[in-house]
């Protein structure tokens, strides 16, 4: 079931490269402007021993994964107690409701302004842009609880907090589990949009700068391929971790397994 | 221990409890029975400190209560609610053992203890959601017996497993009341379970519910599943508590021994 559906991925996938490189041959378009397929493709490939570029995906990576590690220990306990705390919850619903809609690379230029270190003002937003997701997630999940199964703990002689951390925040985990991997795919979108809108010393938006003012479109679109996978392959990664952690939830709502 | 006295509650408008009395002592097991919806698990809620009631009053060890009581466990009718589906019938059975301060090897050996009376010995490594109905209801049973509370609130905790394993925990909640000192309020709908298991079995009204009748059981301390559904005041109580609960009108016998 499975198989057959990555299959059918990789067929899609090397069908639009095929269908793309064949629009390249048949000299429509401009190399100078769109590079071949097989061009970017064989660039894309080169990157993977070129130190430079290893260096400038090293540090996008690192700013990723320490930002989305910020955004969990951050927006986490925040949804928890925003769920536990109605009256906290109504208090700041508004404020949420404004400032969610923003979109998040808007307020990278006034990060620029307010950080002068590079990962810091990458932390920065990413930590602003991802929260959203887990927050809101954790909240609907934590609301979301079973009242009975609290009950139980209560009954046991169990105090609130207790009750949060055993029985609301394990109940709410599929949930927030889910709001990271959203958060996961912001998080690498803000990191290379900071990259190439602040500059800095190192990271994939700078190899991309770099490569498009030497005009080496092949490699700038070779490091953006890169950083598509990644992406794609962090969700995979996190989707066949949330199978494995929640099976219950899966069993439970009546998903197949 | 326990006594009610002239408990009402409103779910809204919607009148559920109508001045309900009732008492239980030290050690004793009482059955209470009702027919369906007629409010039996909103007093053992009452009870518990899970809701508050809109009226009356209810005091335990001589004590209003005004919050969860200490050293009280609850069967609830949703069991499988009740279970966490993300711990192992093992953890599940362990956890309010953790409270009570035994480290966790004691813990899982009182609660490998409790699933084996219940029969479920090879079970603990299940998760809930692996098991039929009757085999989590008897988790959350083990669960309960494995926190050894004072008192202990079963609210139609055999409904759903089989004949044979149904007359097993009963025996088993009997001997537990026995011996461990255990008081025991246990409902059900089951009106041979109520006479088998009680030392008294109180009987409630159709909705908004009251007490009926609260009858002895003069069938003294040991029961035995066939010899004692054999005896005449077993089937003639049994008689007595379904022309109760089917709303027919109080006999003098049940007059007389409500004093
Ligand atoms: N939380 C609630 N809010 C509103 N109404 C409720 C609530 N809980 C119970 N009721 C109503 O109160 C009445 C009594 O419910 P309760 O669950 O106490 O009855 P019961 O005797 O335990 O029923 P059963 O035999 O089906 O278990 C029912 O009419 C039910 O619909
Ligand atoms: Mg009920």
């Amino acid at each position: 079931m499975n198989r057959v559906r990555v299959l059918r991925g990789v067929v899609g996938a090397a069908g639009f490269v095929a269908a793309v490189e064949a629009v390249g041959m048949s000299g429509l378009i401009d190399e100078r402007f769109l590079p071949r397929m097989s061009t970017i493709l064989v660039s894309a490939a080169g990157l993977i021993v070129d130190p430079d570029f290893l260096a400038d995906a090293t540090a996008t990576v690192t700013a990723w994964a320490l930002g989305l590690l910020l955004t969990v220990a951050v927006a986490v306990p925040a949804g928890l107690a925003l769920g536990a705390l109605p009256a906290v919850e109504r208090a700041v619903r508004p404020l949420i409701e404004f400032l969610r809609p923003i979109p998040s690379v808007a307020i990278i230029p006034l990060a620029i302004l307010l950080f002068s270190d590079n990962l810091h003002l990458r932390l920065a937003v990413i930590l602003y842009a991802s929260s959203w997701p887990v927050l809101m997630n954790a909240i609907y999940g934590v609301k979301d609880v079973d009242p009975l199964a609290k009950e139980t703990l209560r009954s046991f002689g169990f105090g609130p907090v207790s009750v949060l951390l055993r029985v609301s925040l394990p109940s709410a985990a599929p949930f927030i589990a889910t709001g990271v991997r959203v958060a996961s795919g912001i998080a690498i979108i803000l990191a290379v949009s900071a990259e190439l809108l602040a500059g800095g010393a190192e990271g994939i938006g700078i190899f991309i700068t770099e490569a498009a003012s030497a005009g080496r479109i092949d490699l700038m679109l070779a490091a953006t391929l890169w950083a598509g996978l990644f992406g794609v392959l962090s969700n995979a990664v996190l989707v066949a971790a949330e199978r494995r952690l929640f099976r219950w939830h899966r069993v439970r709502s009546g998903s197949p397994r | 221990m326990l006594k009610i006295t002239d408990l009402v509650h409103s779910y809204g408008s919607h009148r559920v409890l109508d001045g309900v009395s009732l008492s239980v002592a030290e050690g004793e097991l009482v059955s209470v029975v009702g027919p369906s919806g007629c409010g039996k698990s909103t007093l053992l809620r009452s009870i518990a400190g899970l809701v508050r009631p809109s009226g009356g009053s209810i005091l335990l060890g001589g004590r209003p209560i005004d919050r969860i009581p200490d050293n009280l466990a609850i069967v609830f009718q949703d069991y499988s609610r009740s279970l966490f589906p993300w711990m192992t019938a093992m953890s599940n059975v362990a956890l309010p053992l953790r409270r009570r301060g035994l480290d966790r090897r004691r813990s899982r050996e009182a609660a490998m203890a409790a699933l084996d009376q219940v029969g479920l010995a090879d079970a603990g490594g299940k998760y809930p959601w692996e098991m039929s109905g009757g085999m989590q209801q008897r988790v959350s049973i083990a669960r309960a017996l494995a926190y050894r509370p004072a008192l202990l609130l079963m609210d139609e905790p055999f409904g759903s497993v089989d004949a044979q394993t149904r007359e097993d925990l009963e025996d088993l909640v009997l001997r537990v009341c026995a011996h461990q000192g255990m008081t025991i309020l246990l409902i059900t709908h089951d009106i041979d379970e109520s006479v088998y298991v009680g030392d008294r079995v109180i009987v409630l009204t159709r909705s908004p519910a009251r007490v009926a009748a609260d009858l002895e059981v003069g069938l003294g301390g040991s029961r035995d599943q066939i010899a004692t559904r054999q005896l005449d005041e077993f089937v003639r109580l049994r008689a007595e508590v379904g022309r109760l609960v089917r709303g027919g009108s109080t006999t003098a016998t049940t007059v007389l021994e409500q004093h």
